[in-house]
């Protein structure tokens, strides 16, 4: 009989994860180099459905543009097309009536929720529990179906205009949301009961893949990764923008840094939303939902103007140098999950490749927003 | 306040100017626009610290500096606890020169964004990295070097991110043509 093969103790090899691979949730690629089980180092390699969305902002006017930025994160739509409209709005002066934002403010955060639900779903599917997904799918669905009611699409919507809305939400879209708040209170309550006091799931995400403030501010980390380590950071609170001054709400924040703490965070962070929500709907202010003389050309004077906004994947960041004519001179987009996932090649070091794959699902990754 | 603190801090790099260079633009809120066309048009804007009125522009610290300089003030940027938020090149072609902008954030409530600037000649676009400082902006250089094609100096692995693995051109400058 022959001897088997003997692998030297200090060898490696490397493991590609990717471009297709069901934990990557989309086109990323990881080349890992391993050792055994363990990660020695790894390198992220994006770019696999760029786009190049900051030079047809170059090329299209500004409402030509705008249906763009629904495309780059196609689950937290909303966040960005605020972002980009309360960009256009503050470079060119526009007033927005006070019932748009409101409504602007309840959209976004239904759609934060819809967000986070798809990522619970995935992110309890990337550890190996099925059945989560497809209750919180059900709920996403509702929010959906909401949503799709009053923007006419989907998933990437084009709802905001530059001064207010499309169109006017109406009674149904009042009372389907009130419906929808005590329903999903009680199904977070189903979800922490079904899966967040999980002994399997608790010691998988336990400890696991600790990220430190320092590392987050180096990278600068936003979102769940960042008040996962005990950063008191959300645009919303910290510089606050549209309506959300009048909101009573709190930022969940942990200071653990391990993957449950992430995950911790955006649970709550749904039930926050939902405060936002009801309050939103309580105030509601009757009015118009665009501004009397809305204008025909858009056209921002001569400057350089910065928009942060939090979308559900983190801090969202739009730049504008404006030459004052009907196109950007220059439009950055500064994606939060481009800096979310650079974290991951350091910090996946030394660990094992299941514990690497919790910690990229728990920094809930949509990789076209990446990519840009 | 952190704004004043960022300000005294970045201060030492520009000895010559006096506080009369140190401008305010909230005192100006009116003729900003036309200072702004006329910096464009007339006379290039000199290395110094601006303050900007936040609710119009978004940001509150605006410097411009020497290339040389860079590294100095990011240094002073790190050690006041600020994360890196993006870096971005602008092209002004008709300027023979290309921008680099680099945007700073804190995690904190009291509010103060800096933007760092730094023009470099179109012909020839090198910038000192600043990954020895800020790790987190390894990809964002990388992507700049793809869509201008500026080349930081010491960077650790300049090769294309967003665009494939061969390219050779850098879709952002103004005379690209695909």
């Amino acid at each position: 009989m022959s001897e088997p093969i003997r692998i030297q103790a200090d060898e490696t090899f490397v493991l590609n994860v990717g471009p297709q691979h069901p934990a990557t949730h989309g086109v990323l690629r990881v080349k890992m180099e391993m050792d055994g089980e363990y990660i020695v180092t790894a390198e992220t390699v994006i770019g696999y459905i760029h786009r190049m969305h900051e030079k047809m902002a170059e090329l299209k006017t500004y409402p030509q543009y705008y249906m763009n930025l629904s495309r780059m994160d196609y689950l937290g739509a909303l966040g960005y097309c605020h972002g980009h409209v309360l960009l256009v709005e503050k470079a060119s002066g526009i007033e927005v009536p006070e019932r748009a934002e409101y409504i602007r403010a309840i959209t976004v955060e239904l759609n934060r929720i819809a967000s986070h639900l798809f990522w619970f779903g995935a992110f309890v599917m990337d550890l190996g529990g099925f059945s989560p997904l497809m209750y919180a799918l059900q709920d996403r669905e509702y929010i959906l179906d909401i949503l799709e009611r009053i923007t006419g699409s989907r998933l990437t919507y084009s709802y905001y205009r530059f001064g207010g809305l499309y169109n006017d939400v109406d009674e149904q879209f009042v009372e389907s949301t009130r419906k929808f708040i005590p329903r999903m209170r009680k199904s977070l309550k189903k979800y922490h009961r079904l899966v967040t006091g999980n002994i399997i799931f608790r010691k998988r995400l336990e400890g696991n893949a600790l990220l430190s403030r320092e590392t987050c501010r180096k990278y600068g980390a936003t979102s769940a990764v960042a008040r996962g380590s005990g950063i008191n950071y959300d645009v919303r609170k910290n510089e606050p923008y549209s309506v959300y001054p009048e909101f009573d709400f709190d930022i969940p924040v942990y200071s653990e840094g391990d993957s449950m703490a992430r995950y911790k965070v955006r649970m709550e962070e749904m039930e926050q939303s939902l405060r936002i929500i009801e309050q939103g709907l309580d105030k509601l202010p009757e009015g118009p939902i665009m501004p009397k003389k809305p204008p025909k050309i858009i056209k921002p004077p001569v400057g350089d103007y910065y928009q942060a906004v939090e979308t559900a994947r983190g801090n969202f960041g739009i730049r504008l140098i404006s030459d004052g004519t009907k196109n950007p001179y220059r439009l950055k987009l500064r994606s939060p999950t481009y800096s979310n996932m650079h974290l991951f090649d350091e910090s996946c070091r030394g660990l094992l490749i299941m514990d690497a794959l919790a910690l990229m699902g728990s920094l809930d990754l949509v990789i076209p927003e990446i990519d840009r | 306040m952190i704004v004043e603190k960022t300000q005294t801090a970045l201060a030492v790099l520009f000895p010559e100017s006096t506080t009369d260079d140190t401008r305010t633009e909230a005192m100006e809120e009116a003729p900003a626009k036309e200072e702004e066309k006329e910096k464009k048009t007339a006379e290039p804007r000199k290395n110094g610290i601006v303050l900007k009125d936040y609710a119009v522009h978004g940001y509150h610290v605006d410097i411009q500096l020497d290339s040389s300089q860079l590294l100095e003030a990011v240094a002073i940027i790190d050690s006041l606890d600020y994360f890196i938020e993006s870096i971005t090149g602008v092209d002004w072609i008709k300027e023979e020169q290309m921008e680099v902008v680099y945007d700073f954030s804190r995690y904190d409530f009291d509010l103060c964004r800096v933007v760092i600037r730094t023009r470099i000649p179109r012909a020839q676009p090198n910038l000192p990295s600043i990954t020895s400082i800020y790790a987190g902006a390894n990809w964002h250089e990388r992507e700049t070097h793809d869509f201008f094609g500026i080349k930081f100096e010491g960077h650790p692995h300049l090769v294309p991110l967003l665009l494939p693995e061969d390219a050779d051109f850098h879709p952002l400058l103004k005379d690209f043509k695909a």
